[in-house]
């Protein structure tokens, strides 16, 4: 903690003499009466205490990470670079159209360029992460039906093996979540499907290729199967890195989408920071967009609003979505052209398929082995839990050792001591032959000295941690020395 | 699985229903439920006074990996829930079938207790799912 470096006092700039100015503007009684407890220390201690934290990351400059449903590819430094141009950075959000015409032309094209690759009919990039798309996304499945008059649609039909965002997201529009099961083959259970649609039914919610790393091969049907029924299918853009450019969701029938800009579009991983996750949506979504949109007269690019735009769902915050973040995109996006996107698309399931049989070969089990994967696979080590006592967290804690960020483990909770592995696309060969040998190696280790995976890992700047004792007595504030 | 109480039945979806015989039941999660769950770490309990639909889910159960939800066997009204919980989610692992209970129903319809499993075939389904 760089509070406790903390000496009453010690300033940043240690060798000028910096005296506190006097605030003569502001009243008494506005003034603080305690200093706001802030860490005192140099600019030094500040530098090394930071560095000395990053070099404790995992990250995808340093290590192989490939969590799986995370997407975790490398993001080309040039996005970061363009969309760091001094005319984006110092442009401010109430300055007139007239002087942001070159980043709403970028947004703009973003817009179109997101509308072709999803195949849907429009576009809005406002919402400002994922779980707000989704929000909006359902917000929007809702305005739809109540525009109807037909408000006796009260479920969200959502898989088992759904990222939680899902029903989570479903609830808050005001639905009930409703899970349907996955088949042995890992597609959705069609009988169980037609069992729950009825009139009740607002819509589903649905990744394709699936949370289990399959393509749900009757897509087809199951829009068919929702259409009939009334109710409106959403695409949860979690694994779109798998098919983009190959297949798109509005030619699969669905209706409404939000797209993880962090995952397929190369911006950076949240952890909390600034996000975006544009929607798309069908025809008879459109209205409903969240606004504001960009749009081009022919002459100029203009701010759609409530005022032009009034069947919308509204606003999702002050301006236009994380405009630094949706730049990236938009860079990453011309970088690649059409031809590019086609190769995400190839390459990330190449890899993915590669490195399956390859840990197949090894003597690891598939959870799903007679499908192919998508950009993303999974293990199950049931056989290894059962046999030699070591289980999924067990690989997952050891594989730190050998300097590669753990595989998703547990998720998706259907699988049994799963491990959903994704390599991305911008991994070599030589990459992913190292980590099947290291998989081999653990393997190894867990049939001749099972403690030493056990107790993994041994050369990290912690240990195991006690995470059911973080769970269950929650301390989240420093609150000083003792 | 010689650990499955044979006074008990089951549910599919991996509760135990236990008759008082007076018109009420108690459920609450099977050993081999608390087992795949791993460490309880937070039990979100339904309020007492609630109408519970059989299959319905009515309860969560946190592990640190991961919430699952525990769906009601029975139809019918909560009388009381296992407070104890709240402080002591372990309990559940401690003693799934014993001090790990979670709520009580007054049945509104006692024949539905012959839908459940009894022991034998509940370990079996447990068996099957294990292969």
């Amino acid at each position: 903690m760089i509070y406790e470096q903390s000496r009453s006092g010690r300033q940043a700039t240690a060798q000028t003499n910096f005296e506190m100015p006097a605030l003569p503007d502001i009243p008494q009684e506005l003034l603080r009466e305690q200093p706001a407890g802030l860490p005192e220390v140099s600019e030094m201690q500040a530098v090394r205490h930071y560095t000395r934290l990053s070099q404790k990351n995992f990250s995808i400059d340093t290590h192989f990470y490939p969590l799986g449903s995370c997407t975790m590819k490398y993001n080309p430094r040039a996005c970061n670079s363009l969309a760091s141009l001094p005319g984006f950075l110092s442009r401010h959000p109430l300055a007139p159209d007239t002087h942001s015409q070159g980043f709403m032309a970028c947004m703009h094209e973003l817009q179109e360029i997101l509308k072709h690759v999803t195949g849907m009919h429009a576009v809005s990039l406002s919402p400002a992460a994922g779980a707000q798309g989704e929000f909006a996304g359902v917000a929007m499945i809702r305005a739809y039906h109540d525009a109807r008059g037909d408000d006796a649609r009260t479920e969200i039909l959502v898989p088992d093996a759904a990222h939680g965002t899902n029903p989570a997201s479903a609830v808050m529009c005001g639905y009930k979540a409703r899970e349907i099961p996955t088949g042995q083959d890992g597609d959705i259970d069609l009988e169980a499907l037609k069992e729950v649609l009825g009139p009740q039914t607002a819509g589903i919610m649905l990744t394709n290729p699936s949370t289990v790393g399959v393509f749900e091969r009757r897509i087809k049907e199951i829009a068919g199967l929702v259409h009939d029924a009334g109710g409106l299918l959403y695409y949860d853009g979690a694994n779109l890195n798998a098919i983009l450019g190959k297949v798109r969701p509005g030619d699969m029938g669905f209706d409404v989408i939000h797209m993880n800009l962090h995952k397929t579009f190369s911006t950076p991983h949240g952890g909390g920071g600034p996000g975006a996750g544009p929607v798309g949506v069908s025809q008879r979504l459109e209205p409903y967009l969240p606004v504001p949109m960009v749009d081009f007269d022919g002459s100029d690019y203009v701010w759609l609003t409530e005022k032009e735009r009034s069947d919308t769902i509204g606003r999702l915050s002050a301006f236009a979505g994380n405009a630094g973040v949706l730049l990236r995109a938009y860079v990453y996006a011309r970088l690649l052209g059409r031809e590019g996107m086609h190769r995400v698309a190839e390459f990330s399931s190449l890899n993915a398929n590669y490195l399956l049989k390859r840990l197949m070969e090894a003597g690891f089990d598939a959870a799903y082995p007679e499908r192919r994967a998508s950009h993303e696979f999974i293990l199950t080590l049931k056989k290894q839990a059962k046999e030699l006592g070591v289980n999924t967290m067990d690989f997952a804690k050891r594989m730190l050792d050998y300097g590669v960020h753990a595989p998703t483990t547990y998720f998706p909770l259907l699988v049994p001591e799963c491990l959903l592995v994704e390599p991305t696309e911008t991994e070599a060969k030589e990459d992913l032959d190292d980590f099947v040998e290291i998989m081999k190696t653990i393997k190894q280790e867990a049939e001749t000295q099972p403690e030493l995976v056990k107790q993994a890992p041994h050369t990290m700047p912690v240990r195991r941690l006690d995470d059911v004792r973080a769970a269950r007595e929650l301390d989240l504030a420093w609150k000083g020395q003792e | 699985m010689s650990n499955t109480p044979t006074d008990l039945r089951y549910a599919k979806s991996h509760e135990w229903v236990r008759d008082e015989g007076d018109g009420t039941v108690t459920v609450g999660i099977t050993e081999h439920a608390q087992e795949l769950l791993g460490d309880l770490v937070f039990v979100d309990l339904p309020e007492v006074g609630a109408q519970l639909e059989a299959g319905g889910d009515c309860a969560v159960v946190e592990s640190v990996k991961a919430a699952s939800d525990v769906y009601s066997p029975v139809t019918g009204e909560v009388t009381e829930v296992n407070e104890a919980l709240d402080g002591a989610p372990e309990t559940i692992n401690e003693d799934a079938f014993g001090d790990g209970w979670i709520f009580k129903v007054k049945l509104d319809d006692a024949g539905e207790l012959d839908n459940l499993l009894d022991a034998d075939a509940y370990n079996a389904l447990v068996a099957e799912e294990d292969h």
